[in-house]
Parts: structure tokens; sequence; C-alpha cells
């Protein structure tokens, strides 16, 4: 066989990457219709503005009367929504290549109880003053989800991190910030309950710049990182065995990667709350529309921001009295959680 | 014992004692790793065999001694750089559902990659030529959980190759598989030692190792206890003192290798004599 | 050879085991008194006992007295045991069948499924009364678990624990979202939730604690029946089948039971989540893998731990009340943990 039936390569000087004609081609389409649900979202809402006019916004030509509805209210709410839906995306898939595990998602990392036992307390120890606090709620809510993950990875270690230990004791963990956080809501006053259990449900209402710009820098950094360190994880596929005879050092890989895995979903819980089903499902729909063995990591996160602008104005449109993303995003999830399961049976009954 | 830093052994172990938790499984051993042949660890269940390659590999690390690679401490070499040097095929190694023959052999080609340069026109034809050398060529396309359990193995061994190293070690290869796609497995190693490679492996089958090897190592409870040409080193009594095994050693009609012939209990004419 | 690592045999076995439920039955009777004794409001054991039998009359103090002891402490002592019962040995059973070292009704989705039929009747049909949503709780709670049962054991993932443990996790949080869809339509609701939430053993009457209580005693006559084949089943299918028993059979019978049991349980308490998990293993420790001591261990010690949990509740944040299922997730999680740990779990 010849070196051309095998897969081309791009080169570039010294530089080389595999061609891979379909997955480059489903990436650039995914991309363009979150642009384009994007744009939708931004020009849906109480007062509509024709779709070019988004456009033309965002590109900074646009008219007076249009760049203060955008820029001050919608543009922020649908950032928040794309950066939050990629680092969840991006998480996912990171989760569920360590984990060796299509069925896990950072959640059962413990982040996310964490986070919230944290949020919930705050809301009903402050009272509504915390929500309104830009800053101060997504932060305490980040501090609480990373110690809980630290407590759960550390809880873990025995001589390394095995993957079904690190989901056992996550859930476990998960299981007591759950107790304490049902407890909160009973000590708490009944108008502090509504606005702690919406927080609760993830939602991206209310808000603002500040969200958009305490998220995007650390999503950038961490998504940066993650990409120059996933080349060393590729071998991990194979099991740790494989991965060190072929040089990689998977101890310190795979820390790096579940770091990087909990501050990317600390970061988006502390911004829209824990929103469910991204993380799980846009690794496991891409790793299928790309026709990929493993979990992608650009194309998991494109379709994370696209799962939750999308559901997020599927919220604001469709569904009756403003109810947050999160049951939007469950209402998709759940089903497919399903699908997931029955489908590994299916697999096994055929030849 | 001749010295380990002679330039016919690449590979080896000195004064090494590995152990986990709670037990210690090698005690003060030392191995040396002769260059341009096959060398096979054989030895009873719980010997130490597994333990004495994945300690070479440096998939375990030893309390005390040293292995040298190359002459080289090596703990102290880059992880990159031992997996140029050295190839391993450990015993039950994943492959992702889906994943392509081709894909996966061209995995081998990590360890001379880097971010940037993930796929050179040497990594294409390295890994075209590893297809070839294996007879998977044709199968470069198929995903690796569809093929057989002896396509497999020389699947893996392929990637093995597209390492582009001349050390192998090799973990178990036959297990699980059939007598004769074991048999064709290791015609396979052995094509690969007439091209150059130096190969370690770990087999259960004595006949096999005796066959095919030029250097064996025994092992007991943790030691080396014999090592040398299977000729010379297998005999009724080591079968008897190391494996607990009543054996007749006779010579293989085949090869020109000893044969061993199990005695046990039932089945064997009465008159049986254990020279 | 000498084989080492053998369970002893169980002549030798038994005669330490019968005795231990008698241990177990007083332990509980003595717990029962202390919770009788203890609340807010501490009571000597013959106030109690005046208060139990003895007639008021006009005596303030004594009627007050009596209040406390037959309107507060009796019903959700009476509740604890019951449901501590019901939910011990609901745990053990899931055990059984499945195998599975982490299985848990908490685990299962059963009290999201029970949470999501509440706050279903608590605002579409506006039941307000604990007693008639009781029933719905019910049924939310039995269709959750055998949804997430019958869904992993579908698949190739099948045999491993953690499918069981992921399943239940994504359809209690789709349940939870769903619910609080709901919930969020009304106050009233959410108010209603939020208290259910915490699985608590106090405030039930006597209604509720009856119902329940017919309940949990049809489960434990139909569990009772399913012991001797639980034996047998966990040697295999195959090796059980070649025994002549019904695994069908077996497995419904099974169901049924977890069903009942753990379905009344939740309806009338709550959402009580690790305690099946906790006494199952603990009673496994005392008993070995015998089912039919094992399963009555763990119902008795279900019984003493839940309403252990709930006098510990009355006491540590005194004199408010923290709720015996809260207790219950802060012991029973980092006893999960410990466990997971010492790697009593292993991959399938």
């Amino acid at each position: 066989m010849s070196t051309a039936e095998l897969h081309a390569g791009v080169r570039v000087g010294g530089w080389s990457w595999v061609w891979r004609p379909w997955i480059v081609l489903v990436t650039l389409v995914l991309a363009a219709l979150t642009f384009l649900v994007f744009c939708v979202s931004i020009s849906v809402g109480d007062f509509t503005v024709e779709l070019p006019a988004v456009i033309r916004t965002i590109f900074g030509q646009g008219e007076r009367v249009d760049e203060f509805v955008i820029m001050d209210l919608r543009m922020p709410r649908a950032l928040v929504g794309l950066i939050v839906g990629a680092a969840l995306g991006i998480s996912g898939a990171l989760t569920q290549s360590i984990a060796r595990n299509p069925l896990a998602s950072p959640d059962v990392l413990g982040i996310t109880g964490g986070a919230s036992a944290t949020a919930v307390f705050l809301v009903t120890a402050t009272g509504g003053a915390a929500i309104t606090s830009a800053v101060g709620l997504p932060a305490a809510a980040l501090t609480g989800g990373l110690l809980t993950g630290l407590l759960v990875y550390f809880l873990a270690w025995r001589r390394g991190v095995d993957g079904f230990r690190l989901i056992l004791i996550g859930i476990s963990v998960s299981a007591v910030m759950q107790a304490l956080t049902t407890w909160l809501l009973v000590l708490a006053d009944i108008r502090d309950v509504a606005r702690a259990q919406s927080w609760l449900v993830g939602s991206l209402d209310s808000r603002s710049w500040t969200e958009v710009w305490t998220t995007l820098w650390v999503t950038v950094a961490l998504v940066l990182v993650v990409l120059m360190t996933s080349f060393q994880f590729r071998p991990m596929h194979f099991g740790d065995d494989v991965a060190a005879g072929l040089g990689v050092r998977y101890s310190a890989v795979r820390a790096v990667l579940l770091l990087c895995a909990v501050l990317l979903a600390g970061v988006a819980v502390s911004a829209a709350g824990p929103v469910p089903f991204v993380a799980l499902v846009a690794p496991q729909i891409t790793m299928r529309l790309l026709r990929t063995p493993v979990p992608p990591l650009i194309a998991s996160g494109l379709f994370g921001a696209l799962l939750l602008i999308g559901s997020d104005l599927i919220a604001r449109t469709v569904l009756p009295n403003d109810l947050p993303v999160g049951i939007v995003t469950a209402i998709i999830g759940g089903p497919f959680l399903v699908y997931l399961l029955v489908r590994q049976n299916v697999k096994r009954v055929a030849p | 014992m001749t010295s380990l830093r002679n330039d016919a052994a690449r590979l080896g172990a000195e004064g090494v004692t590995v152990g986990y938790a709670d037990r210690v499984v090698l005690d003060n051993l030392d191995v040396s790793i002769p260059t341009g042949v096959i060398t096979t660890v054989i030895g009873p269940n719980g010997c130490g065999k597994s333990t004495l390659l994945r300690t070479l590999s440096r998939l375990l690390k030893p309390r005390q001694g040293t292995v040298l690679l190359d002459g080289h401490d090596i703990a102290k070499l880059k992880t990159r750089d031992v997996a140029k040097r050295m190839g391993l095929l450990p015993q039950t190694p994943i492959a992702p559902e889906g994943l392509t023959v081709a894909d996966l052999v061209a995995r081998g080609r990590h360890p001379h990659q880097s971010w940037v340069r993930q796929w050179s026109s040497d990594d294409a034809g390295i890994v075209a030529k590893a297809l070839r050398m294996t007879g998977v060529a044709d199968l470069a396309h198929r995903p690796v959980d569809s093929l057989s359990g002896g396509q497999r193995q020389r699947v893996w061994i392929s990637m093995t190759l597209a390492q582009g190293t001349d050390l192998l070690l090799l973990d178990e290869p036959t297990t699980y598989l059939d007598l004769a796609h074991a048999i064709d497995v290791i015609d396979l190693v052995d094509d690969l030692h007439e091209g150059g490679c130096t190969v370690v492996m770990v087999l259960h089958d004595l006949n096999l190792a005796v066959r095919y090897s030029d250097n064996l190592i025994v092992m007991k409870d943790g030691s080396v206890v014999a090592q040398g040409h299977p000729s010379d080193v297998i005999t009724s009594d080591l079968l008897l003192d190391t494996f607990g095994l009543q054996a007749k050693v006779i010579d293989d009609p085949v090869s020109e290798r000893p044969l061993i012939v199990p005695i046990g209990r039932t089945h064997v004419t009465s008159k049986v004599s254990l020279s | 050879m000498e084989q080492r690592g053998q369970a002893p045999a169980p002549a030798a076995a038994s005669p330490r085991r019968l005795p231990g439920l008698a241990v177990l039955v007083v332990l509980l009777a003595v717990t029962a008194v202390l919770s009788l004794v203890v609340g807010a409001r501490s009571l000597s054991p013959a106030e109690v006992w005046q208060g139990l039998f003895g007639d008021p009359g006009t005596d303030q103090r004594l009627t007050e007295i009596t209040l406390i002891v037959q309107t507060l402490r009796v019903p959700r002592t009476v509740l604890a045991i019951v449901a501590g019962l019901a939910l011990g040995v609901a745990g053990a059973l899931i055990q059984g069948h499945t195998r599975n070292p982490i299985a848990d009704t908490g685990l299962l989705g059963v009290n999201a499924g029970a949470s999501f039929a509440v706050v279903l009747a608590v605002s579409v049909l506006g039941l307000q009364n604990p007693v008639h949503y009781l029933w719905f709780a019910f049924a939310g709670a039995a269709g959750a678990g055998v949804l997430v049962f019958g869904l992993s054991s579908l698949g190739r993932g099948a045999g491993n624990p953690l499918t069981l443990a992921l399943a239940g996790q994504g359809v209690t949080v789709f349940l939870a979202a769903m619910t609080t869809a709901v919930a969020l339509s009304g106050k009233q609701t959410l108010d209603v939730l939020r208290y259910w939430n915490a699985g608590s053993v106090q405030g039930a009457g006597w209604d509720v604690i009856g119902v329940t209580a017919v309940f949990v005693a049809a489960g434990l006559v139909v569990a009772l029946v399913n012991l001797p084949a639980i034996n047998l089943l966990n040697l295999g299918d195959d090796v059980a089948r070649g025994l002549g028993v019904n695994i069908a059979a077996g497995r419904t019978t099974g169901v049924v039971a977890v069903t009942l049991l753990a379905g009344a349980a939740t309806a009338a308490c709550g959402p009580i989540a690790f305690l099946g998990l906790m006494v199952a293993h603990i009673a496994r420790w005392i008993t070995g893998p015998d089912y039919r001591f094992l399963v009555p261990y763990a119902g008795l010690l279900g019984a003493l731990v839940l309403l252990a949990g709930d006098i510990a509740g009355r006491l540590v944040v005194r004199p408010a009340e923290l709720a015996a299922g809260i207790v219950i997730s802060l012991i029973g999680a980092p006893f999960f943990a410990a466990l997971v740990r010492l790697g009593k779990f292993r991959q399938a």
C-alpha cells in the first residue's frame, strides 16, 4: 500500500497535521450554525431587531438605537451563553475521555454540587443581595466548586487516580453537598428559595458584561492549555501502559487535563449555575457527527455553545413564563441519556 | 556474570529490588539482555516475570538498583527518549471503539511528533511500511475491534514497529490466541528479529519459548535460576525444580530445539524414564 | 492443600446470627424509648409513661406532656422504625438482585421520581394533604426506580456498577429540572417542595403512617418470600437455572418488594438517600452473604439508624431540628466514600 492511501497531510514548512476533510467540514458547519443562532438569539426578544442589523452592529456598523439594545442587553447574555456552553462542552469531552466512560460528566466530579451549595448559602444568608452582585456570587460559587473538586481528587487519590474511584467519590461528595443545599433551602426565606431554585437549575437571566469578561479570559486561557496538552493525551486512549511506552508522562498529563476540566466546569457553573446535560450531550453527539472514536474537543465546545444558546432561545420564545435555560437542556438531555443507555444494548446484540 | 556495560547488552538490570505496596517481588536481581537476539522470560505463575518486564520497560520503578538502557540509567532519561529507543506491547492494550488500523499504527509515531508536527511525510512512509511488514496493509481502514485476535495482535505489533525502535518488549503476546495464530504472531516477531530487532518477551507457553528464543531467562520466586540457550538450559531437572513439572525433554522433530513432553499421573505408558 | 479465605461453615456462623437479631431488637427498643424522651423539651421516662398511659384530666403540665408524647414523639418514632425497616430491607434486596455494591434507592432516582410526582400533585391538582399526595409520591418513586433499573440493565454496561450510578444520576438530574420547572410556577408548590425534599419522619399524621405501614408490611412479606431465591440467583443466572430457580419470577418478586418498600418509605418521609446502602453493607459485614440473614439484619439496622438519625437531628441544632434525611446523607455519603477508598467496590 502506498502512503497516498493513508491519510493526507497538511504540511507547511516543518509543520504538519493530518488532513481529515469530513471533520474540518463538520466543524466549520458547526461554527457557522453557532454564529447564526447567536445572531438570532440577539435579534429575538421583546423588541425584535432585524438579523442584518444585528450582524452590522456586531461588526460595529450598526445604528445607535440598535446598539443600545444589542450591546447593553442582549449581547452579554448571548456571549455568556456562548462561553459557558463552550466551557461545558470541552469540560465534558475531557471528563469522558479521562474516565473512558460515555456517561461521565463533570457534574460527577463534585464541582457542581459544591458550587451550588456555596451559591445557595450566599443567597439565603445575604438575602437577594448576592444574586444582583455580579462578581460576588460567581466568585464564591467558583471557589466553592473548586474546593469541592480538589476534595474529591484527594479523596480519590491512592497511588494515582482511577476514573472509577473518582466518579464514585464524586457522587458521594455531591450527595453531601446536595444534603447541605436542601437544608439551607429549608432554613431560608421563601422569596430567596425561588431565586435560589432558579439559579440551581441553570439560568442566563440578567447576565451582564462583567460575567462576560470574567469568564472569557479564563476560558480562553484554559482552552489553549487544553489544546496544547491534548496532543499528549491521545496515546492515553490506549491505556496507561501503552501511553508510557509511547513516551507520555500520563500522570502529569491526566492531572493537567483534569484540572482544566474542573476549572472550565467551575467557571461555567459560577456564571450560569449548574446547567444540566450540556457537558454530557455535546461530546457524545459531536463524536457521532464527526465519526471519531473519542470525544473531539473543539467540536464539543462549539456544539456546547450551540446547544446552550439554542436552548436559551427556546426557553425565551417557545416555553411559557420565561423558564430558565436549564429546563430546556434537561428536556433535550434526558431522552438523549436514555438513548445512550439503550443504544449500548443495541450494539451488544448486533454481531 | 559479565559486566552489564559491555556492547552485547543494550538493556539490563543491576541489583533491582521491585515490589508492590506490602510485598517484594524481585530482590536484588541482576539481568542482562543481549543485543540482536530473542530473549524470553519464563517461569511459573507469580515468579515475577511480568514484573521484570515492566521494570525493564520503566512501567515500574525499582526501590533499589538501576535499569540500564544503552548504558544510561533509564530513570534519568526523558520518557520520550526512552520511547524512541524501546517499544513496548503490554498485556491488554485498549483500542477505542471504531478506531481504524491505520490510525492505531500511526499513533506509534507519537514519540517523534509534536503539537505542530503531527503527520510529516516521514511519518506517513514509516507507517505504510510498518503496515506492509506485518501484513495488515489491506486492513488499514477497518476498525480494530472488528478484527480477529490474531490480526489484532499483528496490528499492535505494527504500532510498535512504527515507533521505529530496534528494541522490542512484548508481555504475553500470544495469550488468548489459538495455536495457529500464536505461531503466526511469533513467526512475525522472529521476522523482526531477523531484521535486526532485539526482542524481550514474556511467554507462558514453554514450547513456544524454547523453539523461538535464542536466550532463555528462567525465573522462580523473584530470582533468575537459569539463563542461556534453550538447549543448554532446559532439562527435566530444571523443569521439576522450577515448575514442579515432571517432563521428558526430547529433540523436537521439526526444529533443532528441545521439546518438552509433560508426564502426568494418568494416560502415560507404564515404563517412562526421565532422561 | 489448605484452603484459605473460605467463608466459615454455616453451622459455625448461625449460632452467632440469631442471638444477634435479638440484640438488635433490644437495641431498637431502647432507642425507641430514647426517641420518646429526647426533643426540644426533654422528658423523663416517668413523664413519658404518664404521657402514654396516664389520664391528664385538667392538669396543664400533664396535658402538654401527653400532647408532646402522643402527637409528636410516638408518631415520628413509629414512622422512623417503619420507614427504616423498609429502606433497610429494600437496600439489601437491591444489592442482592443487582449484585451491584453501590445500589441504593437514592442513586436509583427513586427520590427524584417521588419529588416530581409530589410537585405535580400539588401544583396541577392542588392537593394539600400529605395523605393525598402520598399516592403520587409512591407512583413516582416506583416509576423512576423501575425506569433506572431497567435502563441500566439493558446495555453492554450492565455488569459495570458505574452504569447504574450514572444512569440514576442522569435520571435524577432530569427529574429535578422538571420538578423545578413545575415548582417555579407557584410559591405554594415551592414551599411544599423544599420541605418535602428534606426527608423527614416528623409531622406525618396517623393516617399517613397507617397507609405506609400497610404497604411496608406487604413489601416485607414479598421480600421474605424472595430471600431463598436471592441466594441462588447470586450464584449466577446459569447456575441458578440449573438448580431449578425460575429467574424471571425471582427477579420480578424482588422488584415488586423493592417498589413497595422504597416507594412507601419515600412517599411517607420524602427522599432519604444512602440508608439502604449503608445498612446493607454493615449487615453483610456481620452476617456474610447469606441473604436469609442479611435482609432481616439490614431491616433492623435500617430502623435503628433512621431512628438514631432522627434523634441526632433533634439534638444538634436544638431547639431547631435537622431533618433525619439530611443527617443520614451527612453520615451515609462519607461512609460510602470511605468504602470506595478502601477498595470495597471493584470494577466488574
